[in-house]
């Protein structure tokens, strides 16, 4: 038995004696229809290799989602699936979830579908520590619509229907998130596999509600640079001396090991004893902080995702918050099998009622 | 009417065939409760019962205002009844202002019951009176039994150790003591009610029963009730009864529907009034494997009904007006995905918040067309309170059979009256359960097998159902349009218009059961002039209009739509066997442009709008004028036209006669010197 989505799940190749599921059992012969370079394609990928891997039945498996260009990967994914309406894959997802805990349910969504429209439902899911895996394709525009700007653009994003700039404030996915109540926030990059197959495996293991906020460029239309994969070696060879220069990529957030970035570790993310804020300082000071999404106050969470506003050039990567709380979905089930402690309700006597009197004619 | 008027004051227990009686007082003096619990009280002594209930949308409107008064009508008789009576032949008034808002509406001679306690000159000057009425001889009219309800109470529960205001909000028991004392009610019931109502306030519960209690031996002892009335049981078939209210049957019909079908039941659901009360009855039952959830908002309920039943629940939404409005887009999203749902819609007073605790059959358009693009949907209406359970049945049965969301209308009268409602035995109900698929129905290209969940049933078109955990069926739904039969995204014309096509014959071809017309007099053709048609609640005031025509010596049929998408297949074939066909409607005319649409059939229409339902008197002076106005014409009786709005549209009719196309060409020929038949087609 492997445990996978807080749910036991008997394996694949099992006692059923079928194979283990593979790339294949998760690709659909439907046409893939994004623009090229985007990475939606990166993303749909590590998906077909990542369910695999958790060790869930494609029949086990739901993917939910709303509109937008990143809403069309349930056609690619060959589980069930539902393609439903602008922003409101949560309240599907959560209607599917929380009657089917046998179900591993992911939703996937984009920055409009899921901060303008589908706002509401994204932060009730949150709260309610719903059992879905959120992805949350952030390409920081509307690219289905062509290139409007979004609830995450930059204030001054040129758009069709910005032509002098965008006036409006952001969101900050993850802020909002952790606002919300959520137990289970991270954020990562769509080039970089490794990161975000790791984040996603993470996800996937969360008893509850997960954001994964996946952050990426849009090759149409996004003004969003695609990220260097340092990983990959991709990272400019003149290192800046300055943090909040683009040149470092993200943060990598590791639990338990120190925040600290640059080519020479130069920099580090430190706590001001005093105040609690965190700010810039150098990598070597005794106050840069270690890494902890486990902790139970999300103060810390927010602190961080909020750094990148205004100090930091690219906001930092990894999970910043996971703690252990019930699902909605756990309780829901606990609170139907308590309701009938001797098993199921009798349809007779509820229609009788204690107060029906018999008429002879 | 009655067999005795109470007026006459006879000796002893006198037989009344029917009473109505009508609660009221403000907001917080309980009359909602007095109310319901002397219906129940009735219903089990065997009375047929109807109720109207009526209250400001306020949770507290300014006490003692007129604004704030909440009343409680109920017509009890030892006979069929299908309505809560036009007018009291009873008035309980807690206070002026109940008294001002419902004392024009009493029956001349009949009695008022008030709370001397509260007319004092506050009291007067807070319901707007500038005099007291009960001194300016502007009650003469009536039997008026001015006592201190309060006063009486009070002192009943002064042992009960309770707080004076407390002590006070017993006056609703004593009242209710002293009206079950007057029509000989048992009050046991409402005693054993009150011990589990209260069960956790001991003290509460005993002044409860001492005050009731109180005002019965009040009844027995007091000079001025010397009289005691007594409404026989009505010949009701023989069975198992309850009393039992709009929203709670229909939330039963689900739960059974649900039991019949083998699923479980997911409500998804944002309150809103008048529909929240089924929200309530369905939270309690999970026992009864319904399952409930609260969501953030109207749309996120639809949604999570709509992932109920893509899971393999049954999934329904409950809601009213505006709340409709919200699921628009889901609803198409189910339409097009083809997933059983049941929508209920408990009408009330439009547009926007309009009237929330008032009765109004305004959103049938909204239903039969409101959603963008075709996406054709099956509408039935509840008729009366009892029937929400059928009506809650026949939905899931059609969403399930044809996989398709199903919107239930009922409305504010349904939902918060009630009557007495036979228990079906569980056997007598329809199994309405569906197979699931569990293998693949269809071979790809290379022959390999495959699902298609767009493949559809010969009889029905219902797609398969395939739910998630079903090994070797995966696939994926959604809003874009399908291919046939794979259910892949298709953009391809021909395709598109194939499948508008078959979603539209799906729904066309639903099995739904003739119409049928209720005339003594004769079958369609052969027997009245005029048929009356309606949906929903005006059921109940057309039903006894008609019945007091015919008292009368005239004829008229009834017919009533339950279905009304689709339509009876023979009702147009019904309709031009009538003269002609009068819709009254708690609307401007919804019904009767549907008609004309799908019928071709001019109807006349009587509509109002005042948030209440129609008055049995007022329909059977309609019905009674459109057959005078017949007649006249057929006499050649020029320039005695019927009065009113209904003379109006039929006059202008008569004038456009002679220059109008007979658009049933087969049913006018016969007839076209008759300027009046040929206008009413």
């Amino acid at each position: 038995m492997s445990t996978v989505n807080g749910k036991a799940e008997e394996p694949v190749g099992g006692a059923s004696g079928r194979r283990a599921p593979t790339v294949a059992d998760f690709t659909t012969g439907q046409e893939v229809r994004w623009c090229p370079g985007c990475g939606d394609h990166a993303i749909l990928s590590t998906m077909r290799g990542l369910l695999p891997a958790l060790g869930v039945a494609p029949e086990n498996t739901v993917v939910v989602s709303g509109i937008g260009c990143s809403s069309r990967l349930p056609y690619y994914l060959d589980t069930y699936g539902i393609h439903s309406i602008h922003g409101r894959a949560p309240s599907f997802a959560t209607g599917i979830s929380i009657n089917r805990p046998d179900l591993s349910v992911w939703v996937v969504t984009g920055d409009g579908d899921a901060l303008a429209i589908g706002g509401n439902h994204l932060i009730h899911a949150l709260r309610r520590n719903v059992n879905l895996k959120i992805l949350l394709l952030n390409n920081h525009i509307y690219g289905l619509t062509k290139g409007q700007a979004s609830p995450t653009s930059k204030v001054g994003t040129i758009g069709p229907s910005s032509p002098f700039g965008s006036l409006d404030n952001p969101f900050n996915p993850i802020a909002l998130a952790l606002g919300a109540g959520a137990t289970f926030v991270a954020r990562t990059i769509d080039t970089d596999r490794r990161h975000l197959t790791a984040t996603l495996t993470a996800a996937a293991a969360h008893k509850g509600a997960a954001l994964v906020e996946i952050r990426q460029g849009c090759p149409t239309f996004s003004a969003i640079p695609r990220q260097p994969n340092r990983a990959a070696g991709e990272t400019s060879p003149a290192e800046s001396d300055d943090p909040s220069a683009p040149e470092h990529g993200p943060i990598r957030l590791s639990p338990g090991l120190p925040i600290v970035f640059g080519a020479k570790e130069q920099w580090g993310i430190v706590r001001d004893p005093s105040t609690g804020e965190l700010g810039i300082g150098h990598g070597g000071d005794s106050r840069v902080v270690v890494h902890d999404p486990g902790t139970q106050n999300s103060t810390y969470a927010y602190a961080l995702a909020r750094l990148a506003e205004t100090s930091l050039a690219e906001p930092p990567i990894g999970v910043y918050r996971s703690v252990s709380a019930p699902s909605f979905d756990q309780l829901y089930q606990e609170r139907l099998a308590t309701a009938r402690p001797d098993g199921r309700g009798d349809l007779r006597t509820l229609l009788k009622g204690t107060d029906s009197w018999t008429h002879a004619g | 009417m009655p067999t005795e008027q109470l007026s006459e004051r006879p000796e002893g227990a006198r037989r009344l065939e029917n009473v109505v009686i009508r609660f009221a007082g403000d907001s917080g003096d309980g009359m909602q409760l007095t109310g319901d619990r002397f219906g129940a009280q009735a219903a089990a002594i065997g009375n047929d019962v109807a109720t109207l209930p009526n209250y400001p949308a306020e949770i507290r409107a300014p006490a003692g205002t007129v604004a704030g008064v909440s009343s409680y009508q109920l017509h009890i008789a030892d006979h069929d009844i299908r309505t809560p009576g036009d007018q009291p032949d009873v008035l309980v008034a807690m206070n002026p202002a109940a008294l001002k808002a419902n004392v024009a509406e009493l029956r001349p001679g009949g009695v008022i019951i008030l709370d001397t306690d509260a007319f004092t000159v506050l009291g007067l000057e807070k319901a707007g009176y500038d005099v007291d009425p009960l001194t300016d001889g502007s009650l003469d009219a009536f039997q008026v039994h001015g006592i201190n309800l309060t006063g009486f109470a009070a002192a009943a529960v002064a042992d009960h150790n309770l707080k004076r205001k407390d002590a006070a909000r017993t006056k609703n028991m004593f009242a209710l003591g002293l009206v079950s004392w007057m029509f000989s009610q048992p009050i046991e019931d409402t005693i054993a009610y009150l011990h589990k109502r209260f069960a956790s306030k001991p003290d509460v519960q005993a002044a409860n029963v001492s005050a009731l209690r109180a005002g019965w031996i009040y009844g027995e002892a007091s000079e001025a009730f010397a009289n005691v009335y007594e409404v026989k049981p009505a010949p009701l078939p023989a069975g198992t009864y309850r009393h039992m209210k709009g929203n709670k049957a229909v939330a039963y019909g689900l739960v059974a529907a649900a039991h019949q079908a083998g699923m479980p039941l997911f409500l998804g659901a944002y309150p809103i009034t008048p529909a929240s009360e089924i929200l309530h009855e369905l939270s309690a039952l999970a026992s009864n494997d319904v399952r409930s959830f609260q969501a953030e908002d109207e749309i996120a309920a639809i949604g999570a009904a709509i992932g109920g039943s893509y899971a393999g629940m049954l999934g329904v939404t409950v809601t009213s007006g505006p709340g409709m409005a919200l699921k628009a887009e889901a609803l198409g999203l189910a339409v097009i995905m083809e997933l059983p749902l049941v929508i209920v819609n408990v009408q009330r007073g439009g547009p926007s918040t309009g009237l929330p605790t008032k009765t109004e059959q305004s959103d049938l358009l909204q239903a039969i067309y409101g959603r963008h693009g075709e996406a054709p949907m099956p509408v039935i209406a509840v008729r009366s309170a009892a029937d929400g359970f059928d009506a809650a049945m026949e939905a899931a049965r059609i969403a399930l059979a044809y996989r398709t969301p199903v919107i239930l209308l009922s409305d504010a009268y349904i939902a918060n009256g009630s009557e007495p409602w036979r228990v079906p035995e569980i056997e007598e109900l329809p199994f309405i359960g569906i197979d699931l698929a569990t293998e693949p129905n269809g071979v790809d290209a290379e022959g390999n097998p495959v699902f298609l969940p767009y493949a559809r049933d010969p009889i029905t078109l219902a797609r398969p159902l395939a739910i998630p955990g079903t090994p070797g069926l995966t696939h994926r739904i959604g809003g874009l349009e399908k291919a046939d039969l794979t259910g892949a995204v298709s953009y391809d014309p021909d395709n598109h218009d194939l499948m508008i096509r078959t979603r539209q014959s799906k729904i066309d071809g639903i099995d739904v059961p003739p119409l049928e017309v209720e005339d003594p007099s004769g079958p369609p053709g052969s027997g009245a002039d005029v048929l009356v048609i309606g949906w929903g609640s005006t059921w109940g005031p057309i039903g006894e209009a008609c019945r007091q025509v015919r008292a009368e010596g005239m004829k008229v049929a009834q017919a009533h739509l339950r279905h009304i998408v689709p339509l009876p297949a023979n009702l147009a074939s019904v309709l031009s066997e009538y003269h002609t066909v009068l819709v009254p409607e708690m609307n401007l005319g919804q019904l009767a442009g549907h008609l004309r649409r799908e019928t071709l059939i001019d109807t006349v229409g009587y509509n109002q709008t005042r948030g209440m339902p129609f008055r049995t008197a007022e329909l059977a002076s309609v019905i009674t004028r459109v057959i005078q106005g017949i007649d006249e014409d057929a006499a050649g009786a020029a320039g005695t036209k019927p009065v009113g709005d209904v003379g109006a549209r039929r006059a202008a009719l008569s004038e456009a006669g002679a220059a109008k196309p007979a658009a049933h060409a087969g049913t006018a020929t016969a007839t076209q010197h008759d300027g009046t038949r040929e206008a009413g087609r």
